[in-house]
């Protein structure tokens, strides 16, 4: 199946609504969705995901709880888009195939289903359970940098064998030069028979340039947020995506203004703080850490006086993955037994 | 009590080198469906008998068997408890098949000695439901609580890979029936590092306004002792903590949250010390075992 129309180069997949709901620690309102999602599909964006930041499920002590339920801010969405398809993500282990069920209902028209990039096959139930119901399907393979390109095409292959319809890996940590990128997306093009997307963070200032790459490579499916709205240091802008794209020739089949409108009237007055690369978030890039920790390690680092760069980077060194949130406050609490005890 | 362990992949591997210490279980076999597996191999040169026809086997030697651990998968539990409990024989029940009564020996231990299956939930549900028990022991009411267990990915085995989904919903409600919590999630995650890391598991219980704080730590460090009686490798990896909120829960704003940071570690009994998750299985199903044994014996002392 083509996941693209004839008439763009690539599609275009918005994130705001869920890698977004990181970074005001998932207290979207049913206003700021509707505002959003109207003006995406105006703008002509194909693809629209909304969920947790974590995915369907992910309200929680350990990622935080959403403001209101996502349940009711997906059906506020599947009410307000005309055109664009809207998405949802699920990370198996923690939200359950029960809940796609319940989104499928709802109007929802994709489904993503997201694993560690070594951990695919946990994804098969979910995958199986998501192409039952008639959904869109796509494997989605995170921390993408802390796999080989030949890696990744094995996790892929499973992915393709569950039934997905494309295959995605994401740059959860914004840890990727534009080579690492070329290489596992050519690998990929090459093995698979399904289209390839790419997600990709700001941490160390390439997300366009990443995509730009990826679409080189022959990705056919590109993440963005609008104002890179996102973990971490923020995600591919989505306007200055769509605008680079038309400098380079590339048909996205967005309306580029309107997505600058979008991210200057709708998204930038939400912000809590504008996505900036200061120290933190480019320590998450450049330790290769999990870009939704951000905002964790920062409120831990608060609660226990410890430094928020010295989290991150035992977190590197621990090689935790996306999910392990709880060991923010474990590494926290030992560097305060630790500076506690050099202060005796 | 003459028992038989069937499933010779690891749980019922590691659950025979456990069960060849003890003083109340006489292990007479271990029942498996591969006449090459490793486990059939062990049992086989440990002196006992080490058939590979299943279920098959179990039923056809009834007479002989008092108590058998059921280390298979779900689904081979689910076609065949009925004629375990026909024949006579009482079931612990490692798979997450959850037809009897959930046990977590730290908590209810003595509630089901006479059930003919009891259920060990999940490796998480092991590890995490005794905290949020505790706790809940220590106040008022527990609105929400909630757990996040990760595995070194070496560690989780097919069955767990292909129904997650089980896994997180049994642990989810043993942390409500048995835990006492109000509301509940569970969360695994899979961590592939190398060399493995010991099995996590971390509880997030909502703490409501006036309670004892003191005696909520309290309460945690004893059932930490009570665990580790029977899984020596249970400990705190940080002393608990309450933080402050507010937090919005599914049980209601909050002013505060407790967390406990545990770690298992494995007696390396079969599988390696990071396989915890395996580990505090066995190990509670191997307490559950022993102490049905122990119930029937003064019964029949005192009949």
């Amino acid at each position: 199946m083509t996941t693209t129309t004839p008439t763009t180069d690539f599609r275009l997949i918005d994130s705001t609504l869920r890698d977004g709901s990181h970074a005001i620690s998932h207290q979207y309102d049913t206003k700021d969705v509707i505002a959003i999602v109207k003006g995406l599909d105006r703008a002509g964006v194909q693809v629209i995901e909304i969920a947790h930041g974590d995915g369907l499920g992910g309200s929680s002590f350990n990622y935080g709880f959403s403001k209101v339920d996502e349940k009711e801010l997906i059906a506020q969405a599947c009410d307000a888009t005309t055109n664009a398809k809207i998405a949802c993500l699920l990370l198996p282990g923690i939200g359950l195939a029960d809940d796609l069920r319940d989104v499928h209902e709802l109007g929802v028209g994709m489904a993503r289903i997201a694993t560690h990039c070594t951990e695919a096959d946990i994804s098969e139930q979910h995958i199986k359970t998501s192409k039952a119901l008639g959904m869109e399907t796509i494997g989605f393979m995170m921390m993408a940098h802390m796999n080989s390109p030949e890696g990744l095409v094995e996790e892929a292959l499973k992915m393709q064998s569950y039934g997905a319809d494309a295959i995605y890996f994401a740059d959860s940590a914004g840890a990727m030069t534009t080579e690492d990128v070329r290489r596992r997306v050519n690998a990929l093009v090459n093995a698979l028979e399904i289209p390839i997307g790419v997600h990709a963070h700001n941490n160390l200032s390439m997300a366009v340039a990443n995509s730009i790459a990826a679409y080189e490579e022959g990705a056919r499916n590109l993440d963005g947020t609008s104002a890179g709205l996102g973990a971490g240091a923020g995600n591919c802008p989505t306007e200055i995506l769509a605008a680079v794209s038309d400098k380079y020739g590339i048909t996205t089949g967005v309306d580029v203004l309107a997505l600058m409108d979008v991210a200057e009237e709708v998204v930038r007055p939400l912000m809590p703080r504008q996505q900036v690369i200061d120290r933190a978030g480019l320590i998450l890039g450049y330790a290769g850490v999990y870009g939704s920790f951000l905002l964790h390690s920062q409120r831990a680092a608060e609660r226990y006086n410890v430094s928020q760069a010295d989290i991150l980077l035992e977190l590197g060194r621990r090689k935790v993955v996306g999910g392990q949130e709880d060991m923010i406050i474990d590494v926290a609490l030992e560097l305060a037994k630790k500076h506690a005890e050099a202060g005796k | 009590m003459r028992c038989a362990i069937i499933g010779s992949g690891n749980i019922g591997t590691d659950l025979m080198v456990k069960m060849m210490r003890s003083d109340v279980l006489d292990l007479v076999a271990l029942v498996g469906i591969d006449p090459d597996s490793d486990g059939l191999a062990r049992a086989h040169a440990l002196g006992l008998e080490a058939p590979h026809s299943g279920p098959e086997w179990v039923l056809e030697n009834a007479k002989n068997l008092d108590m058998i651990f059921d280390a298979t998968s779900a689904y081979v539990h689910v076609r065949h408890y009925k004629q375990y409990a026909a024949a006579g024989i009482t079931a612990v029940d490692l798979t997450p098949a959850a037809r009897g009564p959930k046990v977590i020996p730290a908590v209810n231990l003595y509630e089901h000695l006479d059930a003919p299956n009891v259920n060990m939930v999940t490796c998480g549900g092991q590890a995490t439901t005794p905290m949020v028990y505790a706790i809940r022991r220590a106040i008022e009411e527990l609105p929400y609580a909630e757990m996040v267990s990760t595995v070194a990915s070496k560690s989780a085995g097919p069955g767990t890979r292909q129904n997650i989904d089980e896994f997180t919903k049994t642990t989810s409600t043993a942390l409500r029936e048995i835990g006492g919590a109000v509301h509940s999630k569970a969360i695994m995650v899979l961590n592939p590092a190398e060399p493995p890391i010991m099995m996590r598991n971390t509880v997030f219980a909502a703490i409501p306004e006036g309670s004892d704080h003191a005696a909520i730590l309290e309460s945690v460090h004893e059932m930490v002792a009570g665990v580790s009686q029977y899984v020596p490798g249970y400990r705190l990896k940080n002393a608990p903590v309450i933080e402050e909120g507010p937090f919005h829960t599914p049980g209601g704003v909050v002013p505060h949250r407790a967390v406990v940071l545990l770690e298992v570690e494995g007696a390396g009994d079969y599988l390696p010390p990071y396989a915890g998750n395996l580990d505090i299985m066995t190990a509670a199903a191997m307490r559950v075992g022993e102490a049905i044994a122990q119930s029937r014996k003064e019964k029949e002392a005192s009949a």
